[in-house]
C-alpha cells in the first residue's frame, strides 16, 4: 500500500529520538505535526555544534567567531532562499514566527499612514478593502482585521463551499477595484485543504492589488516556488518544517521590502543615527532590528538542507498517500464526520473530524491514553469552526515519520472513545 | 495513564444526564465564561433570595469534564447559602489546584470530590473550573444588582 512513497520512512524515523518515546506503556504515535513538528538529530546537532563551537553575535565584531556566526547566519538566509525559489537572499527575512512576519507585513500598511512620503501601494484608508478567506489561521486573520480598523479599510473574505474548499467562483466579486492586498492561505491548517492560487493571483494583479500567501503549512510539506506561485509575499514558520521555535520566514519582492517602512526598530537595522534623526538599513536588515535567532537560524539551515536530501516532491507523495489511506481509515469509524476535503485532492495530510456525541477534549484524551498525540480545539480557527457550526474539532495530521500502523491505531483508539462514551 | 481515574462513573452520569441544565429567569447576575483553548463555553445565571441561591440556571457546550463539573456544582450550590456556595467554589478550587495530592472531602464536596483526579491534568483543570467561574462571577454581578446587598 505504501509503494507510492518514495521516502524510507523506517530510516527517518531513525532520525527523531522522540519518536522512540512511550507514552505510558504504549509508544508515541505523533499526530500532530501541524501544530508543531519533530526535529531530526541532524538539526539539534547543527545547533549544538554552531553554540559550543561558533556562538558570537552577527555582523557586530571583527573577530573570527563574529565572522563565523554572521557566515552561518547569512548562510542560512540563503539556502531558505534557494528553498524556495527566491530570485535573492535578500528578499528573505527572518521573524520570530508566521505570526510576526504577517504582522511585519500588515504593520507596513499601517506604519505607511502615518507617513506622507509612503509609498501609495501600502496607503490604506476608508474605501480601500482588504481581502483574506474564512479559512485563515488567527494569525493571517487579526493583523488585517485590526489594519483596517484602525485605517478605516473593510475587510472582506473568500467564503468556503460545504466541501471544504475555497469559494472561488466569487474571487471576482470579492476582490474588487478597491482592494490594495489579499492574503490568503496556501493550505489551511484546520480543513487540510490546499488552495488553488492562480485564480486569486490573476484577480488581484488584474485590480492591482498585492498578494501574498500564509505558507505555514504548505512550506513544510508541498514544494513551494515564490517564482512560480506569482505572489508577492510568503510567511513561514520553522518549527513546522523540522526546525527550531523562535525563527521565522517572510518572503517579498525586493522592490516592496525596499518600500515598506520598519515594523520593530532599534540596533542592527540603521545606515545612520543622531538624537534627531535615523536612516534605516536596506532589506533585509531593515526588518530584523536587535539581535536575531541566530543559533535557530543553523538550526532551520539544517531542516532545509534534511527537507531538501528527500526531496519535496517525495514528501509530498508520501503525505498525499498517507492523506488518501487516514481519510479511507477514518471513514470506517461509526459517528464520525470529517470537516474539510474528504477526497486526497488538493489537501494535505491534516484531518479534521468530529464524533457524534464526544466533546473533541475527550477524544484527545482518551487517545492520550494510548500514545496518541492529536491536536483537540478550534486550531486558531473559529471562523472556520463557525462556518461548519462547530466549537471544536479533532485534528490528526500526519509528516514524513508517520505510517500506516500509527493510522491504524488511530482507528482502533476512536472505536474506544465511543465504548467510553457511548 | 488511568482513564478510570479521569472519567469516572459518576462524572460521566452527570455529563449524560445534566442536573439543573437550562436557563431560567428570574436571575440577578449572568455570566459567559469560555476557554480559549478549546472553546469550551457557559452562560450560568444567578438568581438570590435574601442569604440564598434560589436558582443556577446554565447553558453550556464542552466536554465531558466541564459540563459534568457544571451539573455537579448545580446540585452543591442550588438552594444553598451564599456563604456556603463560596466556601464550596473555594473547596473545589483548592481541591483542583492539589495536582493529584488531594482526594477532597466527600462529606462537603459530594460527588464533586469525582474530579479529584481531573486535577493531575494540568489541560483539564481549566475545564473542570469553568462553570465554577462563570457562578462567581455572576454572583458577584447578581449582587452588585440588589440594592443595600454590597454594603450589608
Ligand atoms: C496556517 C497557519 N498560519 C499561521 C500559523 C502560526 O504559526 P506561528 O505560531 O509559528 O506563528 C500556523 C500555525 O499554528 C498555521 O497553521
Amino acid at each position: 500500500m505504501e509503494a507510492a512513497s518514495k521516502l524510507d520512512v523506517e530510516a527517518i524515523r531513525a532520525d527523531f529520538p522522540i519518536l522512540q518515546r512511550r507514552i505510558g506503556d504504549k509508544p508515541l504515535a505523533y499526530l500532530d505535526s501541524a501544530a508543531t513538528s519533530q526535529k531530526p538529530v541532524q538539526v539539534v546537532e547543527a545547533m549544538r555544534r554552531f553554540t559550543d563551537y561558533s556562538n558570537a553575535n552577527i555582523s557586530r565584531s571583527v573577530h573570527t567567531l563574529g565572522a563565523e556566526a554572521t557566515e552561518a547566519y547569512e548562510g542560512a538566509r540563503a539556502k531558505v532562499a534557494a528553498f524556495i525559489g527566491a530570485p535573492s537572499p535578500d528578499e528573505v527575512v527572518f521573524t520570530k514566527n508566521s505570526t510576526e512576519s504577517i504582522n511585519l507585513m500588515a504593520y507596513a500598511f499601517q506604519n505607511a499612514a502615518f507617513d506622507a512620503a509612503a509609498d501609495p501601494r501600502f496607503k490604506l484608508g476608508p474605501g480601500d478593502e482588504v481581502v483574506v478567506t474564512e479559512m485563515e489561521h488567527h494569525a493571517n486573520l487579526i493583523p488585517w482585521q485590526q489594519l483596517c480598523r484602525r485605517t478605516g479599510a473593510t475587510l472582506k473574505w473568500i467564503g468556503i463551499t460545504d466541501a471544504g474548499r475555497l469559494d472561488v467562483d466569487t474571487v471576482d466579486e470579492v476582490i474588487t477595484e478597491r482592494c490594495k492586498v489579499v492574503s490568503f492561505v496556501h493550505v489551511a491548517n484546520l480543513l487540510g485543504t490546499v488552495n488553488p492560487t492562480s485564480q486569486i493571483t490573476r484577480r488581484a494583479r488584474e485590480v492591482g492589488a498585492l498578494v501574498g500567501l500564509d505558507a505555514s503549512q504548505s512550506v513544510p510539506h508541498i514544494p513551494v516556488d515564490v517564482t512560480e506561485l506569482g505572489v508577492d509575499f510568503i510567511a513561514f514558520t520553522g518549527h513546522k518544517m523540522l526546525g527550531p521555535t523562535g525563527i521565522g520566514v517572510l518572503w517579498a519582492k525586493a522592490d516592496l521590502l525596499a518600500a515598506m517602512p520598519p515594523f520593530l526598530t532599534g540596533g542592527s537595522m540603521i545606515k545612520t543615527v543622531t538624537m534627531e534623526h535615523t536612516t534605516f538599513a536596506d532589506a533585509p536588515a531593515k526588518f530584523e532590528a536587535g539581535t536575531p535567532p541566530i543559533a535557530e537560524a543553523v538550526g532551520l539551515a539544517a531542516a532545509v538542507d534534511y527537507l531538501d536530501k528527500l526531496g519535496m516532491a517525495n514528501v509530498r507523495a508520501h503525505e498525499k498517500e498517507f492523506a488518501g489511506y487516514m481519510l479511507d481509515r477514518l471513514e470506517t469509524v461509526d459517528g464520525l464526520q470529517i470537516i474539510g476535503p474528504r477526497v486526497p485532492i488538493g489537501r494535505s495530510a491534516t484531518v479534521s473530524f468530529t464524533i457524534d456525541g464526544v466533546h473533541p477534549h475527550d477524544v484527545g484524551q482518551i487517545l492520550d491514553a494510548e500514545g496518541i498525540a492529536v491536536r483537540v480545539g478550534h486550531h486558531c480557527a473559529k471562523p472556520t469552526c463557525a462556518r461548519f457550526g462547530v466549537n471544536a474539532t479533532t485534528r490528526a495530521s500526519g509528516y514524513l515519520y508517520n505510517t500506516h500502523e500509527e493510522i491504524d491505531r488511530l482507528v482502533e483508539a476512536l472505536g474506544q472513545v465511543r465504548k467510553v462514551f457511548g | 495513564m488511568n482513564l478510570d481515574e479521569l472519567y469516572q462513573e459518576v462524572i460521566l452520569d452527570h455529563y449524560k444526564r445534566p442536573r439543573g441544565a437550562g436557563l431560567r429567569e428570574p436571575y440577578e447576575g449572568e455570566s459567559h465564561q469560555v476557554n480559549p483553548t478549546c472553546g469550551d463555553e457557559i452562560t450560568l445565571r444567578v438568581h438570590v433570595e435574601g442569604d440564598t441561591i434560589a436558582d443556577v440556571s446554565y447553558d453550556n457546550v464542552g466536554c465531558s469534564i466541564s459540563k459534568a463539573s457544571a451539573s455537579v456544582m448545580y446540585e452543591l450550590i442550588n438552594g444553598a447559602k451564599v456563604d456556603d456556595a463560596l466556601a464550596k467554589l473555594a473547596e473545589f478550587t483548592e481541591l483542583m489546584n492539589s495536582k493529584g495530592q488531594s482526594e477532597g472531602d466527600e462529606e462537603s464536596l459530594e460527588d464533586a470530590v469525582a474530579f479529584a483526579g481531573v486535577s493531575k491534568y494540568p489541560m483539564r483543570v481549566k475545564c473542570a473550573l469553568l462553570g465554577w467561574k462563570a457562578f462567581q462571577d455572576a454572583l458577584v454581578r447578581a449582587e452588585a444588582s440588589i440594592p443595600g446587598r454590597t454594603d450589608a
